[in-house]
């Protein structure tokens, strides 16, 4: 077990360096960032130049790599062209982002594998065809259709909540965004939730268990759910990193300083720094997501084991 | 049913998490006095001569006061402070400063703070992007070389000559120099920007009504009313907070719930609400702001002589009414000369000028892209950047109108292109396939601002390279008139040029606009599309 | 100068790709006993046919799955002959109508920019269902084959593929579509297909490779290798069926999402090439104006709702017709 973990986290560092290689290229190969920072008018070239060197890119791009790696080992992260530091924009940025991606993650387990339960157990029945009916419209719905009008109903129309979230960005006031952010996936959790459910309610140790004259929540919880988790587990797994970097609609709609609107406004303005900065992060955190979601799997089906 | 208990409790978790935002929502209330105001993250460090945008712009506003300001309504420039400026020649000129002004840390405003300010703009080594302002300077050539290191630090140009005396000396005839010193980079700059200056960064000193109270990067800034301003413009309101918003939406979704008090752009989709949302609490008022559709004059198809029948045409099978009125709300107005209604009639703006070429008639549309040899290629592109502004909703509306007009589906087609970076590089290299979006934004109300960047030989912002003897002729002589009224005919003759040839097709002109809520009044844009925040009064 | 944003669908943006790794050592690990699931099944005859036969034969019975594939075959035909139904032009609009609602002639009214919204969602079909379609082809096939591999045969097959999906996963979508697809002059749709695949496949794969680890420790699995059965035997024979239905949960919502995600492909400028007609567009050209006329979105929408509807039955059905445990 031991031995695994370390080296799961021994091979995080060619991940580490391939990622961010290739989102370095990425940035790079998108063209000149300073044409730009000029308004609609051509930089004036001294200028354009004189920025170029400040922001190291009038050196070749495995030279421009090296200089930024040797910055991250330091802890310097660069600069924005705004001139703020890109570890600030994380330290205001990332904060925020856990928060909501905590929330949202809480909703698909809570919400998205009660009904993945509930419909998986009822299948065709009346339950099982409203929850499908609000799969179909999460999906063809745009995000920021659904968050626009829950702000104007919640926040406008009954006043229950303020329509934007302050700049402290406390849990409570992230349920909404949450939500709304949480719903696409939550449509994923609950039908993955469903079929696993619904294949495993038939599978003998349950019938077993029935048999044996379990109390059916026994049976429901301690069997079948706990065997029917790893694909759902697993989809989660894979959704932390999304959920943390693609919140730009919902953190548009509401306000939130977070992750996915600094990442989209860096891509935009072709800001490598900050956006092998912010990838670089992800990155870490959807490898630890994923590995401590392995490490689960031994929870949920002890008679997987690690070598 | 025992499977539903989960649920039951999740939906309960919600509720009660629900309730607990709302307790926590209530208090969004700014100190007494003071208004909430909607803003933007500044794209670059709030230095006067590095701000090319509306929302740095904001700041400066409230922070600085220079030697001129526009007037709020009129947009002329009128002196603040400017004792006097004198020139006997339009080149060299005496500027003396107004007695006991001060910026916010106390330290007095004199005739070095303003030339200390100016040769830091313009030192290629400070990397500001507006430092081509002071390029009208002599000694401009030296600080800011276009290729090499600089050879100087100072403009030779520029001479302090007593504590509130100075004198400019311009590389060439300028005769309306004086009036572009209202644009927020020539402020003054108090001593602390150059000894403390990360710190003045993390908080500006300046000179004008307001004082930087707190200022949280990429969140908020709290603005509070400077009692030692001595300007005739005193803030009516105790300050002024200004919260950053990413989505326009969201920031007119808490005017409506009351968690703030001025918008200063409603977003379009909105307009329709408007009336019903917020009463009369909304305005809309012209800016110095037009858009055009410019050509690739470097693509021979475009250069060929008879194409201007071709631009021609596509200007009036254009149907400017319909779209201001149906895409915009009336937040544009059909464009029918080349720079915008803010500069007033005596300033330039000539209504009309464009004459039948602007206004909407398919048939002699079709007739004339016909008789100018058709479309090149048989169909035009329309390059925008999509990742600011809403341009692909007029692009398609103006193609639409295109495809009527000639009859042909596919006339015309937009062609987005990712980012503003990329819309910028593509220009640089000569490589647009088609008319481009230009709009332009005037720095400030001179009619040789809308032309000369734009038209003249060379022009900074003259990216389909169009260029005309007659044109660029007419616009020297007019910057050697000493005479405003004799100026301003000139550069309307220029523009005449432009009209003849279509260089570039006027479309619209941009108004700024704002909704403000109840506890607000005396609410105003200026003719930068920037509210006048110090007006406004508050309960 | 105004910055209105930009409306997308969610997690679309630039968000680090849809996942990340399971490296469940689980090429290692063991289940002792698992689910005995009948590899084989017996047709009512009598007589052995093989799994796939079998589930062709119950899905032929089944009224879910013949009234999908009869509204599938239904969105087929439109994409490709959609003047049947809808013979005006999508690309002629009237801006003087723009938002107006339905009038005789034009059941559903006209969009922002003034043109019908009843021709323009018919037409949209084609350029949606081949996205939708195909890209979740792509993806799953692609996903489910590397996944697959990298879960039944572990170790440095695992390792690799495993490494190759992390480093997919850190691309961002947004910054993947600048850089791959704004080169792209085509005017067809399989640029945006081709880009979905390459960015889209290692969710499906995470999903895949888990479900065959699952599925190969399984008793009947360990018969068949014991008696002597080839990999590829053992892998399409005995671990796809029992391992899908996870890689069809996830495709049948992704092909809506994918749907979606050609519309903020398109907002951002690297998607369908203008004059181009999909759902996509024309959803997230109206969601704004979702509070003045909501007809405009109502009609796209609900054209998605229904095309994800059917391809999510046609899984459900395909999923119970493999499961020897349903039968």
């Amino acid at each position: 077990m031991g031995r695994y973990v370390i080296r799961r986290l021994l091979q995080m560092i060619p991940v580490f360096f391939g990622a961010t290689l290739l989102i370095f290229l990425m940035v790079h190969v998108m063209g000149d960032p300073v044409a730009g920072l000029c308004g609609e008018r051509r930089c004036d070239p001294a200028t354009a130049a004189q920025l170029r060197r400040e922001f190291g890119l009038d050196k070749p791009v495995w030279h421009q790599y090296l200089a930024y790696m040797g910055n991250v080992f330091t802890g310097d992260f660069g600069t924005a062209f705004n001139g703020q530091r890109v570890t600030e924009l994380m330290a205001t940025a990332f904060p925020v982002t856990i928060r909501l991606t905590v929330v949202a993650v809480v909703f698909e387990i809570a919400i998205g594998i009660a009904l993945g339960v509930i419909t998986g157990m009822r299948r065709g029945r009346p339950v099982d065809s409203s929850v499908l009916l609000l799969t179909l419209v999460v999906i063809s719905v745009p995000t920021f259709v659904t968050g626009l009008l829950l702000q104007l109903l919640l926040g406008v129309q009954w006043g229950w909540m303020r329509p934007s979230v302050s700049p402290d960005a406390a849990l409570g006031e992230l349920i909404v965004p949450g939500l709304v952010l949480a719903s696409v996936s939550l449509a994923y959790v609950t039908r993955l939730t469903r079929t696993s459910i619904a294949e495993n309610k038939r599978a003998d140790y349950v019938r077993t268990a029935i048999a044996k004259g379990l109390p059916r929540r026994r049976v429901i919880t301690r069997h079948l759910l706990r065997n029917s988790l790893i694909p759902v587990i697993t989809f989660i797994g894979t959704d932390i990193g999304a959920l943390m970097g693609g919140a730009i609609v919902t953190e548009r709609i509401f306000n939130i300083h977070g992750v996915g609107y600094q990442l989209y406004q860096g891509i935009l303005r072709q800001n490598i720094q900050t956006v092998v900065g912010f990838v670089t992060v992800l990155v870490l955190v959807f490898l630890i997501a994923n590995l401590l979601v392995d490490l689960l799997y031994a929870v949920l089906d002890p008679r997987i084991r690690y070598a | 049913m025992r499977g539903a208990r989960p649920a039951r409790w999740a939906a309960g978790a919600a509720a009660a998490a629900l309730t607990a935002a709302a307790c926590g929502g209530g208090g969004g209330g700014s100190a007494p006095g003071v208004l909430s105001a909607s803003w933007g993250d500044p794209q670059n460090p709030l230095e006067p001569a590095n701000t090319n945008e509306v929302q740095g712009g904001k700041v400066l506003d409230m922070v600085f006061r220079g030697l001129k300001r526009y007037n709020p309504r009129t947009a002329a420039p009128e002196n603040m402070l400017a004792d006097r400026i004198d020139s006997p020649d339009s080149r060299n000129f005496t500027i003396t400063v107004k007695n006991g002004w001060r910026f916010s840390n106390g330290e007095p405003v004199t005739a070095r703070s303003f030339v200390d300010a100016w040769n830091y703009g313009a030192s290629l080594k400070n990397n500001q992007k507006n430092a081509y302002f002071f390029g009208y300077i002599e000694g401009y050539d030296k600080v800011h070389p276009e290729t090499g290191a600089q050879t100087a630090d100072t403009l030779s140009g520029l001479k302090v000559t007593g504590t509130r005396t100075f004198t400019v000396r311009l590389a060439q005839k300028f005769s309306t120099f004086p009036d572009t010193l209202g644009y927020a980079a020539f402020s003054p700059l108090p001593r602390a920007f150059f000894d403390h200056h990360e710190d003045w960064l993390r908080k500006p000193i300046g000179n004008g009504p307001y004082r930087v109270a707190s200022y949280t990067r990429g969140f908020k800034m709290s603005l509070r009313k400077w009692d030692g301003y001595r300007g005739p413009d005193k803030a009516r309101n105790n300050g002024v907070d200004l919260q950053v918003y990413t989505d326009t939406n969201t920031a007119y979704t808490d005017l409506m719930a009351g968690n703030l008090d001025l918008v200063d752009d409603v977003p379009a989709a909105q307009l329709k609400y408007v009336k019903n949302d917020l009463g009369g609490r909304y305005i809309n008022t012209p800016a110095g702001i037009l858009q055009t559709l410019a050509f690739p004059f470097y693509d021979p198809r475009w250069k060929r002589p008879g194409t201007q029948k071709v631009r021609t045409g596509l200007s009036m099978a254009i149907d400017r009414n319909l779209i201001t009125r149906t895409i915009f709300r009336n937040t544009r107005t059909p464009a029918s000369d080349w720079t915008s209604p803010v500069l007033g009639t005596a300033g330039g703006f000539k209504a009309g000028l464009c004459g039948a070429a602007c206004r909407h008639d398919p048939h002699r549309a079709k007739k004339l892209v016909q008789e100018g040899g058709g479309l090149p290629g048989g169909q035009v592109r329309i390059t925008y950047n999509a990742d600011t502004g809403s341009h692909k909703q007029w692009v398609d509306a103006v193609c639409n109108s295109i495809n009527n007009a000639l009859g042909d589906n596919e006339a015309c087609v937009g062609n987005p292109v990712g980012t503003f970076a990329d819309f910028r590089n593509q220009l640089g290299r000569h490589s647009m396939p088609g008319p481009f979006r230009a709009g332009w934004q005037m720095d400030y109300p001179l009619i040789q601002n809308f032309l000369q960047p734009l038209y003249y030989t060379g022009g900074s912002s003259n990216d389909g390279t169009w260029s005309d003897k007659d044109f660029d002729r007419l616009v020297d002589r007019a910057n050697a008139e000493s005479d405003r009224a004799s100026a301003v005919r000139l550069f309307q003759r220029a523009e005449g040029v432009v009209r003849d040839n279509m260089a570039a097709i006027p479309l619209w002109y941009q108004n700024g606009n704002a909704g403000y809520s109840r506890r607000l009044s005396h609410v105003a844009l200026n003719p930068f599309s920037v509210p006048v925040y110090d007006e406004i009064k508050v309960g | 100068m105004p910055e209105q944003p930009p409306y997308q669908p969610e997690g679309a943006m630039a968000g680090t790709g849809m996942g990340g790794t399971m490296d469940l050592a689980a090429s290692e690990a063991t289940t002792l006993e698992k689910t005995p699931g009948g590899p084989e099944g017996t047709g009512p005859e009598g007589k052995p046919r093989s799994l796939w036969s079998d589930a062709w034969h119950d899905l032929r019975r089944n009224p879910v799955f013949i009234a999908s594939g009869l509204v599938i075959l239904f969105l087929v035909t439109i994409a490709i002959r959609p003047s049947l139904i809808a013979p005006g032009n999508p690309l002629t609009c009237d801006l003087s109508k723009a938002l107006d609602g339905s009038q005789s002639g034009h059941p559903f009214g006209y969009d922002g920019q003034g043109c019908d919204v009843y021709t323009r969602t018919v037409h949209g079909a084609r350029a949606s269902v081949t996205v939708g379609v195909c890209a979740t082809l792509g993806v799953a096939l692609l996903g489910s084959v590397l996944g697959g591999l990298a879960g039944f045969f572990g170790r440095g097959w695992d390792a690799i593929l495993s490494r190759a999906t992390d480093i997919f996963f850190a691309i961002p979508v947004l910054l993947g579509g600048l850089v791959l697809l704004s080169v792209v002059t085509s005017t067809t749709v399989w640029p945006v297909v081709g880009f979905m695949v390459l960015l889209g496949w290692p969710q499906i794969s995470r999903i895949a490779r888990g479900s065959v680890i699952t599925a190969k420790q399984n008793d009947y699995v360990l018969a068949a290798r014991a008696l002597g059965a080839s990999n590829s035997r053992i892998l399409l024979r005995h671990i796809a069926p029992n391992a899908v239905a996870p890689v069809i949960v996830v495709a049948t919502i992704a092909l809506g999402t994918y749907i979606a995600l050609e519309a903020t492909l398109s907002y951002l400028g690297v998607g369908l090439k203008p004059p181009s007609v999909s759902w996509g567009i024309d959803i997230s050209a109206a969601s704004p104006y979702i509070r003045n006329a909501p007809h405009a979105l109502l009609w796209p929408s609900g054209a998605l709702a229904i095309t994800v509807l059917a391809f999510i039955m046609l899984g459900d059905a395909v999923r119970d017709a493999l499961d020897p445990k349903l039968r």
